[in-house]
């Protein structure tokens, strides 16, 4: 049988994505720590719609915001943070 | 199925309507209790655990995983020792693979007076058997070689301690339990407590009422929001704790590292990410689990001056979860005098983890054998009625 990929950082397949909704489990924030998919470099960006939908059609709980989602949004570099605003407070997000 | 390196899945099992006991709370406090019981009672006990949401959703799936018997108090130094033993035979006891790596924490001073601190420290940890040493910047320099150390006075060293992968103890405990026959509910949030004039006598959920002679409250830092359903009002706060991870890199970093002056640590776990944080007085209050750029900004500061080597390391997440202050750095355990049948088991401050595996042990051991007795004072919620309170200086984050 072939292979079916549904998160490529962690190399996490349908079969295994099946074998956690097969052992109980119905909301995806439990799959993902099952199968480990949405871990990786990529943070979930490109396979978390895909594993929430599979989810779904399989009867599990589809969540209005599937996973939290993690910041930063691409991975920055340590350096480059230490230069964000000294005293940025951030209860003060009004757009600048 | 029963892969054991995996989060158990849970049958949607109806609620018992009645038990011996009901822990409010599937952390790792709720679940190394729910162990302990079912394992140490010499009659079978019937135990209920409630988890609002999915296992490892509360602090015990959020926290930095660090272990360490590096304490400036007897009490902490005495259990976390405990603890860690408990911890090293983990993996082989329940069957996970929990990523313990003994790698040592290293406690930074910057300044003469917290050099003094360090040393009384390490003499009090040497005298319960503990391995601590106080080391010069040339032999912080051995151990971190691309560490910082034109600023460090001296650092405390102790080898034994480590860090672990926080999920499979909790996983671990949970599949333990349930083998015990404990039944663990996710999924289900306590929403009132049940008495009988003074006393707690059950829980109602939204679905359905579990009504027990004992109530333990292990929810963590929302355990002041239970209590209040009778009245209590616990002098536990939520704190908000950031955290972060990089991307993973071969392994170089041997111990986690701490800086007591600012509150910076940072480690290497066994998946090669170096995984950190820093103390954050200003921020949000309340129960909130939101991140903040403003962390990221302050770590990365902090960290890229300690240790310059890592200003080019990539942050791939960032996540927060709220620690459970108490005034007096100290846990609230045991039974609750003004509300009989109620017992505690929260208030861990940032280091509830490394405290579980032995604190499960000890308040099982509590309830049904009424061990421990002078620990459960002391820890009791009535020592802030009565003005008796505690310390703990060697606080991070
Ligand atoms: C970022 C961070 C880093 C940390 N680093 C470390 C460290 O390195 N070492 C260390 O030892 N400790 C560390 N800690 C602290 C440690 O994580 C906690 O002290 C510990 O996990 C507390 O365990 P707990 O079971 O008491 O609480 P939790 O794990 O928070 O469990 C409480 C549970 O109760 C549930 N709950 C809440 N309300 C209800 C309700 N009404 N009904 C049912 N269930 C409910 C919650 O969903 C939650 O799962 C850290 C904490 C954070 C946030």
């Amino acid at each position: 049988m072939s292979k079916i990929i549904v998160c490529r950082c962690e190399d996490v397949t349908l079969h295994e994505l099946d074998e956690a909704i097969a052992a109980g489990h119905r909301d995806l924030e439990s799959v993902k720590r099952f199968t480990g998919f949405g871990t990786g470099y990529c943070q979930g960006k490109q396979c978390v719609a895909l594993c929430a939908r599979m989810l779904a059609t399989r009867g599990g709980e589809a969540a209005a915001m599937p996973i939290t989602p993690r910041p930063p949004f691409h991975p920055i570099a340590v350096h480059k943070l230490a230069a964000l605003v000294e005293d940025e407070d951030e209860d003060d997000r009004r757009p600048r | 199925m029963s892969d054991p390196s995996r989060p158990p899945a849970l049958a949607r099992a109806p609620l018992p309507e009645t038990a011996d006991v009901v822990i409010v709370g599937g952390g790792i406090m709720g679940l190394a209790t729910a162990w302990n019981l079912a394992r140490l009672s010499d009659k079978p006990l019937r135990i209920v655990v409630i988890e609002r949401g999915y296992l490892c959703g509360g602090a015990s799936g959020r926290n930095g995983g660090g272990i360490r018997a590096q304490w400036a108090s007897e009490t902490n130094i005495r259990l976390m020792k405990r603890s860690i033993a408990i911890c090293a035979d983990f993996a082989t006891r329940m069957r996970i693979n929990v990523w313990f790596r003994r790698g040592g924490y290293l406690f930074l001073a910057r300044t003469e007076e917290r050099a003094k601190q360090l040393a009384a420290s390490a003499e009090l940890q040497r005298s319960h058997g503990l391995p601590t040493r106080i080391v010069d910047a040339s032999e912080v320099r051995e151990l971190v070689p691309d560490l910082d150390v034109s600023r460090v006075v001296c650092a405390s060293w102790n080898p034994d301690d480590g860090v672990v992968f926080p999920w499979p103890f909790v996983w671990g405990y949970a599949r333990a339990a349930i083998g015990l026959g404990v039944s663990l509910h996710t999924h289900t949030a306590v929403e009132d407590l049940v008495t009988e004039g003074k006393r707690v006598v059950g829980v109602v959920t939204a679905r359905g009422v579990v009504r027990a002679p004992r109530v333990l409250v292990c929810a963590g830092a929302w355990s002041p929001t239970i209590t209040r359903r009778v009245d209590v009002e616990l002098p536990s706060k939520p704190h908000r704790h950031e955290i972060c991870s990089t991307e993973p890199l071969k392994p170089f970093l041997r111990p986690l590292v701490g800086d007591l002056q600012n509150g910076l640590y940072f480690s290497q776990s066994m998946r090669g990410e170096i995984v950190g944080g820093i103390s954050n007085e200003r921020v949000p209050e309340g129960l909130d689990q939101k991140s903040s750029a403003r962390f990221l900004g302050l770590y990365a500061r902090a960290l890229s001056q300690a240790m310059p080597i890592l200003g080019h390391v990539k942050i791939l997440r960032q996540w927060a979860g709220c620690y459970d202050l108490t005034p007096d750095g100290n846990p609230l355990c045991g039974e609750v005098d003004e509300a009989p049948g109620l017992f505690l088991m929260s208030g861990f401050m940032g280091h509830g983890f490394m405290m579980a595996p032995i604190m499960g042990e000890l308040f099982a051991r509590h309830l049904l054998f009424d061990e421990e007795r002078e620990l459960f004072e002391r820890w009791n919620l009535r020592r802030y009625r009565e003005g008796k309170l505690l310390s703990e200086s060697m606080i991070l984050g």
